[in-house]
């Protein structure tokens, strides 16, 4: 219910203390009739022989939600769609790669023929088109593979129950259960996961929920996160086990981003956002058969194009704008140089170096792009470099320096910094406040600076 | 009489109807509109693995409430 | 809450042909296949991403039928209208203030009585309504049979049964809309009646406000939110572009005949 606390209606407020204050009866009273009348409409309408919550729908629950296979189950069809896109998205990406990568040649062959300036060519294929192929054939698979996947669980109803399961945790926590469900929309798109916050009431929590999404590892750091894992958790193994053990490890940053989610929750609602956790109330919906065809264009036109054309409009820009650092000089050395040696010392004792900084800066814009600017920092060849396949990645990065513990710090990392651009934009708008946009980039980014500083640190004295 | 038992009380399978609301505010309206009006009927259905919330089967759908505000709603058991 | 009711009333309101295209909002509690009939009408023309599978975002999208153009909007689902979340207050803000030419309510076959707890609501507000009692198939499946016909009786508004997933009475639905648009059916929407008490008091409030009310807003249905002390209603009045009534006035006036 409002209160009256506008300056025009300042009768109002005079006289309202005057008034009875057992609205609550009253609204009792309304809402009581309303149900009674649909009861009786109901009456000569409805007519049903059984219970409602019986049979199919009862034994699912039975399992779902169950004291010893409840959680189990959620795990395993986290595993599950994870490993299904991992693998699934393998070759697609290398064929889009191929393709658009032959495409380039083209167009540099065009440029060539019509005499085009060097500069030009550079900015625009080296910079935007190179940019723009990267983002397309590392996202689009995957995205395309997961999404539609997600929406199914959605369809099925499977979403809440994991709500209803997760909710003590949450609640311990001092937030909302329906964060649990945020989140869950927070894999897909932060931003996306931001907006979503609207299905919780109470200020307080939604906007814990709000500055805790980005600790869901958005479609935008899977493949960096995915690519990682895969060079270097992967190879520990035989080939034939090598997707498993890189699902494995995936898994394994989002279930520590979930933990980030509940232990920062906690901490903001005990510090920050002092208060009650709300009231909370969630529907079971019934489990209904999916529409696999709509599943599909849905997710696709909704989600997919959704997201890849966002990240194509922000991939361009960034790309021309890396092509120019790498590509102006100040005194013999690009500016792209002269940052990354601001920010080398800082990211050696983060267990990085600069050019991985500088590549995560970059990538504001958009989380999809902090690979490829990374790839090209190395490369110093002034362009982001085709690379066909992972080994190529992993030898490059191994030339560099890279061992586990790097690839560990950057994928936590990844995981704890600022929320991509349009994030932070959603969360402006979603919360019309400054103050807690640049707390919802400051917090994390802060943690991740500590926990990858404490890990660096703590690895280096134990190899000593 | 006052009431003694809140939906908290009330063990899984258990049907109870609705005699009162003591959830003041807001969410006295959100229950309400949910169809947790008195003299409504209401069957306890599940616990979640961790024995909160509780889901119950209230006009057709199926709910889930934190124990503690279901405690705040009074119920008869016949 | 930013709420865009904007965008369809200017569409609707300045837009040259607007004989022909018609405002249709879709309510419902969450879950009855609001999106899923959003979705059969409208095919692929509709933009906004419909994102969290639960709509939490307003959808837009658009059909023609027997040379009707509709632009056909996908609310949020909610249990009420009683703005106690930021979903309900979308819903009831478009409902109230962008006045769709139908409101189409869908139901949920297998539980109606919960969901006629929302039409009887919006009933309240306008009597443009429709209703869609959809998920037929699964009460089928349940052995719950709903008698379409008495429900319009009952209700006095038309109401169609629908299974959208297959696709099954869409058609009949689409006929029904024109129907009602050529003025075809004949509404006398059932009216919520309250106890005597407050019904005295609503009529009371509601002569009292009916004269600075514009023309367009049901002064019952105000005068009952302003009785459970929801004044933002009246804000929400005052502050509406196309209306003219001195907002003092009324906010005294209501003042007055408070219980
Ligand atoms: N069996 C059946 N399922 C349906 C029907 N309409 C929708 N559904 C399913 O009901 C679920 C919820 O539908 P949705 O359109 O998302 O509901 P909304 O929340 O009201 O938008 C989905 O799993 C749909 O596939 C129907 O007529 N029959
Ligand atoms: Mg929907």
């Amino acid at each position: 219910m409002s209160t009256i606390n506008n300056p025009g209606l300042s009768v109002l407020q005079e006289i309202e203390p005057l008034l009875p204050t057992n609205t609550a009866n009253i609204k009792d009273r309304i809402v009581s009739s309303i149900y009674q009348q649909a009861e009786s409409v109901s009456a000569q309408v409805v007519r049903s022989k059984n219970s409602q919550y019986t049979g199919l729908e009862a034994r699912l629950d039975n399992i779902l939600t169950s004291r010893w296979l409840g959680f189990p189950i959620m795990l395993l069809l986290l595993t599950l769609i994870l490993w299904i896109t991992i693998t699934g998205a393998n070759y697609p990406s290398q064929l889009l790669a191929t393709g658009l990568f032959w495409l380039e040649e083209q167009l540099t062959a065009l440029f060539l023929a019509v005499n085009a300036p060097v500069w030009l060519s550079g900015l625009l294929i080296q910079g935007m088109y190179r940019s723009l192929a990267w983002v397309v054939s590392v996202m689009l698979p995957p995205m395309a593979i997961f999404f539609p996947l997600f929406t199914l669980l959605e369809d099925l109803g499977y979403l809440p129950r994991v709500a209803f399961n997760m909710d003590k945790l949450f609640r311990r926590a001092g937030a909302h259960g329906k964060q649990c469900l945020t989140m869950c929309m927070g894999f897909g798109c932060n931003a996306a996961g931001v907006i979503s916050c609207r299905i919780i009431d109470s200020p307080r929590e939604r906007l814990i929920a709000i500055l805790t999404n980005t600790f869901s590892i958005c479609n935008g750091r899977f493949p960096t996160l995915i690519a990682l894992s895969t060079i270097f958790m992967g190879t520990l193994v035989s080939q034939a086990y090598s997707s498993v053990l890189a699902t494995l490890a995936v898994v394994a940053i989002i279930m520590t981003g979930i933990a980030t989610t509940l232990l920062v929750s906690s901490l903001l609602s005990r510090t920050l956002f002092r208060g009650m956790p709300s009231f909370f109330v969630l529907e079971l919906p019934p489990f209904r058969r999916p529409q696999l065809g709509q599943i599909l264009i849905r997710s696709l036109l909704d989600r997919t194009l959704f997201v890849l054309w966002r990240a194509v409009v922000i991939a361009a820009p960034a790309g021309a704008l890396t092509w120019i650092l790498a590509n102006s000089f100040v005194g013999g050395t690009s500016v792209f140089a002269l940052i990354v040696g601001w920010l080398n010392p800082l990211g050696q004792l983060m267990g990085m170096d600069g050019i991985i900084l500088i590549a995560f800066l970059l990538g504001l814009p958009a989380n999809e792009i902090v690979l490829p600017i990374l790839i090209m920092g190395y490369i110093s060849a002034g362009s982001m470099l085709e690379l066909d396949s992972l080994n190529a990645l992993r030898i490059l990065l191994l030339d560099h320096g890279w061992t586990w513990i790097t690839a560990l710090c950057v994928m936590l990392f990844s995981l704890l910094h600022f929320p991509c651009g349009t994030t932070l934009y959603t969360i402006f708008k979603e919360t019309r406040s400054a103050r807690w946009t640049l707390l919802s980039a400051l917090l994390p980014l802060l943690l991740g600076i500590v926990v990858t500083l404490l890990i660096n640190q703590g690895a280096q004295i134990i190899m000593r | 009489m006052p009431h003694t038992l809140s939906l908290a009380d009330i063990p899984i399978g258990a049907s109870v109807r609705i005699a009162e609301i003591l959830t003041p505010g807001n969410n006295r309206r959100r229950l309400l509109d949910l169809g947790l009006v008195p003299g409504a009927r209401v069957e306890i259905i599940r616990r979640s693995p961790s024995g909160n919330p509780t889901a119950y089967l209230i006009k057709g759908a199926v709910i889930a409430l934190r124990n503690e505000n279901a405690a705040q709603i009074m119920v008869d058991t016949n | 809450m930013a709420i865009n009711t904007t965008l369809l009333s200017e569409s609707t309101e300045n837009s040259p042909d607007k004989q022909n295209n018609f405002v249709i909002a879709l309510a419902g509690n969450p879950n009855v296949g609001k999106s899923t009939v959003f979705n059969r009408l409208t095919g692929l023309k509709q933009h906004t991403g419909n994102w969290p599978g639960k709509t939490v975002i307003k959808a837009e999208g658009t059909f023609s039928h027997r040379n009707r153009h509709y632009t056909l909007v996908d609310l949020p689902g909610t249990y009420s209208l009683h703005t106690s979340s930021s979903d309900e207050e979308v819903a009831r803000d478009f409902i109230c203030f962008s006045r769709p030419d139908i409101t189409l309510v869908v139901c949920d076959a297998t539980c109606l009585e919960r969901n006629l707890n929302l039409v009887l609501q919006i009933l309240e507000i306008t009597d443009r309504v429709l209703v869609c009692v959809n998920l037929l198939d699964e009460a089928e499946r349940k052995g719950i049979h709903v008698d379409i016909a008495m429900l319009a009786r009952q209700l006095g508004i038309p109401a169609v049964g629908t299974a959208a997933r297959s696709g099954r009475g869409l058609e009949s639905l689409k006929n029904v809309l024109d129907d009602m648009l050529a003025g075809k059916i004949a509404i006398r929407p059932r009216q919520l009646v309250y106890d005597p008490e407050l019904e005295r008091s609503i009529n009371k409030i509601e002569k009292r406000l009916a004269p600075y009310l514009p023309a367009w807003i049901n002064s019952r249905w105000v005068a009952l939110r302003v009785l459970e002390r929801d004044f933002s209603i009246l804000e929400h009045i005052s502050n509406h572009k196309n209306n003219d009534f001195p907002r003092q006035v009324l906010k005294e006036e209501v003042a007055l005949c408070l219980p």
